[in-house]
């Protein structure tokens, strides 16, 4: 059974789409990416799943059943992006607080932040007032109040943000091990590295849609080029060796012109196989033509004497993808009215805004 | 509801363990005695003296008008409309020879202003000096007997009673006005104050980033509840407080009354208890006491307090979730703040002068009404209160001011809750009135 089961999604404010006609599942244990440009819809999406928005239309299942914001919500643990905290109450009692809010009772909730603070070696800091934490203890604590309560959705919006590497690794440390004892994590970010290091499945948002979906290893084969890397052996005589292309045939040996590319932009190789993309000495990038196999490629090279040293796809990383994607979309749209007649409300900047207008906890 | 209780609890201890609530506890009422105290200190001893030069055609003022602390008449010689200011007068009085049964008119020629109150009691003067003058010249009486006859005719007191209808009691009006005035001046203090403390705390929330943290566990309209709850709570602390510190004063404060004094007040009951003629003699002060005890002891204190919490709490809730709203609009910048909460204050200021009329005419008619709309009914209600229910204030008065005060604080906060909801989580946007009332008024 799915843990969240979100379809036919809409959130509509006064002069924009936030959220339009968005579903997706996530399965239990998963980590799971929700990945968009600022306003793209994220955060809207997000409050939706958190029952701070209720949607306009579509439904949500939390656990096979419809999602009730007042009673599941103790099951959620969400870190905002505009996340703080209260600055004169000490560190201790703040956690306990906040924790009692999501439903624990004082005991269990002193007892857990004893354990927690202790992992994250944060014991030393009970008494301490939030203004005197640096920005990453403020994060740490932070991470400790979402998953407090232990809940089977935790929701993750740039939780690295303002973390030094040594954090940033206990950090994803924990997320591996809670997603290993079964929570659901959503983790939503701009970070590209971290989602291909971090996340299962992935679904891409761009002006409210969802403009993909799927794991990050079938994202990637649906947008990869076709490009190999070919490593040829540093003795081989590149001119003694590589065969021209079309014009001449595989018998005769090839020519040292007619083996390297002849522009410098390296492009201009021609044959039925492959073009070379680019060359760096003995390293050779090609895109092979559209139904040829690997295995063709290779026999090229080897009725030609060729010595090869690896042999590698090269996928696109997730960046490029993103990158490619959402190319040409409008950093806001502020302006994208559902009714073009209407006067934008100030409700249409709030994804927006709230990215813009971000501020980091120890400016204020 | 649990949840409500959390966060009230939170906003409760984490004031009352501040030190500013103790500081303000105690120094509040201490501010305000001063604040009367120096009032009317400046009031009794800080009038200005005026001389003023008399150029009298009838010839017989000058044994009539008498020169005391306020004003000084000047009858000499010489002294005219145009010289009177270099022989130290600040106003010139000219009064042409007057006709009997005719209206004739006098003048006043002054560099510095007398004031409306003196200009009174100069017109009042001039008046008596007239009767005075037309007495002497049809049964003559000389001057001095009649004044003697005035000062010692002034034997008889005015003694008020509220007649409930099965027995009449003692009231005092001086008392009623006084604790009106106070109560009314507390609850427009604690509105301003607690109202205040309720937007800084929201829009605390707000620009700390906490809010949807917070928002994640709990509705938005329980964040804001519990915060109101809260705040008010240790508003009713700090009353609680001042009841106790008062009592104790006024405890301490009899033992600083002579015994004579009390001996004298002693038999000002004995007198007023036998209703019989006021044989006794007493000085200033046992009449002052005497008439406070019986103010204090005919009031209703029970009544006065129930409804000074109620009104208190009403108008808090009543208030204080329109502050809430403003506090969850605006940014980081005050000034948008202060832009937004004029048409808040605006109401609160204006109940604040129409009970500084209804002490004086607690039964008009803009008492009445004002009392009753629950936009000034917690200050102008309570400031008639202490003149009596069902007296002065009919039940159906008191009722119906309650039961609007509650539908007013029931929608006010269920406006209120929408304008937070959608406020607390948006940055960024500089609100005005407009915005806020289309996040109050739209369909979900």
């Amino acid at each position: 059974m799915e843990l969240l089961s979100v379809s036919h999604l809409k959130k509509y404010f006064a002069s924009q789409k936030a959220v339009d006609d968005v579903s997706f599942t996530i399965r239990p244990g998963s980590i799971f990416g929700l990945l968009g440009p600022n306003g793209a819809g994220k955060t809207t999406l997000i409050r939706m799943l958190t029952g701070i928005f209720y949607p306009d239309e579509g439904s949500i299942l939390f656990k096979g059943r419809r999602f009730d914001p007042l009673k599941d919500i103790a099951q959620i643990g969400y870190m905002p992006e505009e996340r703080g905290l209260y600055k004169k109450m000490k560190i201790g009692e703040q956690a306990v607080y906040l924790a009692r809010l999501k439903g624990l009772d004082k005991h269990t909730a002193t007892e857990k932040v004893r354990q927690w603070f202790i992992k994250f070696e944060m014991q030393t800091w009970w008494n301490k007032k939030v203004e005197d934490l640096s920005k990453g203890m403020g994060q740490k604590l932070q991470f400790v109040i979402t998953v407090l309560h232990e809940p089977s959705l935790i929701i993750l919006d740039e939780p690295f943000s303002g973390l030094d590497p040594v954090n940033s690794n206990l950090i994803k440390e924990e997320i591996y091990n809670l997603a290993a004892k079964g929570s659901t994590i959503i983790f939503s970010t701009h970070r590209m590295e971290q989602v291909e290091e971090i996340c299962d499945h992935i679904i891409l948002l761009n002006k409210g849609k969802k403009i993909l979906d799927g794991t990050v290893h079938s994202v990637k084969q649906q947008f990869k080029e076709n490009l190999f890397r070919i490593g040829l052996e540093p003795a081989t005589d590149l001119t003694a060796s590589i065969a021209p292309a079309a014009s001449t045939a595989p018998s005769t040996r090839p020519t040292a012109s007619d083996l390297l590319p002849r522009s410098p932009d390296g492009v201009s190789e021609i044959n039925d196989l492959f073009e070379i993309v680019s060359r760096q000495s003995d390293d050779l990038i090609v895109k092979i033509r559209p139904g040829v196999l690997t295995n063709q490629v290779l026999s090229w090279f080897i009725d030609r004497n060729t010595g090869i040293n690896s042999f590698n796809e090269i996928l696109p990383s997730l960046n490029d993808i993103f990158i490619r994607l959402v190319e040409g979309t409008p950093l806001t749209r502020q302006f994208q009215a559902t009714d073009p007649d209407k006067e934008p409300v100030s409700m249409t900047a709030l994804p927006v805004s709230h990215h813009t207008s971000h501020k980091p906890i120890e400016d204020e | 509801m649990n949840k409500i209780w959390l966060i009230t609890k939170r906003e409760y201890f984490t004031r009352v363990k501040n030190r500013t609530f103790l500081l303000s506890t105690f120094l509040l009422p201490l501010v305000i005695v001063l604040f009367l105290a120096g009032f009317i200190l400046l009031a009794v001893h800080g009038k200005s003296r005026h001389r003023i030069a008399v150029i009298d055609a009838n010839g017989y003022f000058k044994d009539y008008l008498k020169s005391d602390a306020s004003i000084e008449f000047d009858f000499s010689a010489g002294l005219d409309s145009l010289n009177y200011e270099s022989k130290g007068c600040t106003a010139a009085l000219i009064i042409p020879p007057l006709q009997q049964n005719e209206k004739t008119t006098y003048r006043l020629k002054y560099k510095k202003q007398l004031g409306p109150a003196n200009e009174e009691d100069l017109r009042d003067r001039i008046n008596n000096v007239i009767t005075s003058h037309m007495i002497f010249e049809q049964t003559h009486i000389s001057p001095a007997t009649l004044d003697s006859i005035r000062s010692h005719s002034a034997t008889a007191e005015l003694e008020t009673f509220e007649d409930t209808g099965k027995e009449a009691k003692l009231s005092s009006h001086r008392i009623a006005s006084a604790i009106g005035y106070v109560s009314g001046l507390l609850i427009y203090i604690l509105t301003f104050v607690y109202g205040a403390a309720v937007m800084r705390g929201v829009m605390e929330e707000k620009t700390n980033r906490i809010a949807e943290v917070v928002i994640s566990s709990v509705r938005p309209f329980q964040l804001m509840l519990g915060k109101i709850a809260g705040i008010g709570a240790v508003g009713l602390t700090q009353f609680l407080l001042w009841i106790i510190l008062l009592t104790g004063l006024t405890a301490i404060g009899q033992l600083f009354i002579p015994h004579d004094t009390w001996m004298e007040v002693q038999s000002l009951q004995q007198a007023s208890a036998m209703s019989g003629p006021s044989v006794a003699k007493a000085g200033d002060a046992a009449q002052l006491i005497y008439e406070l005890k019986n103010g204090i002891s005919a009031t209703n204190w029970l009544l006065i307090i129930f409804c000074f919490l109620f009104y208190f709490l009403g108008g808090y809730f009543f208030y204080s979730s329109l502050f809430a709203a403003i506090g969850s609009a605006v940014n980081e910048d005050p000034q948008e703040a202060q832009s937004l909460m004029l048409p808040i204050t605006m109401p609160i200021v204006f109940s604040f002068v129409i009970m500084s009329i209804a002490v004086q005419d607690p039964g008009g008619s803009l008492a009445v009404w004002a009392s009753i709309i629950p936009f000034s009914a917690p200050i102008v209600m309570m400031a008639r209160i202490p003149f009596g229910v069902p007296g002065t204030v009919p039940w159906w008065q008191l009722g119906l001011s309650m039961l609007f005060l509650v539908l007013g604080f029931l929608s006010s906060t269920w406006i209120a809750g929408k304008i937070y909801r959608t406020g607390i989580l948006l940055y960024g946007k500089k609100p005005t009135w407009k915005t806020l009332w289309k996040w109050a008024f739209r369909k979900n």
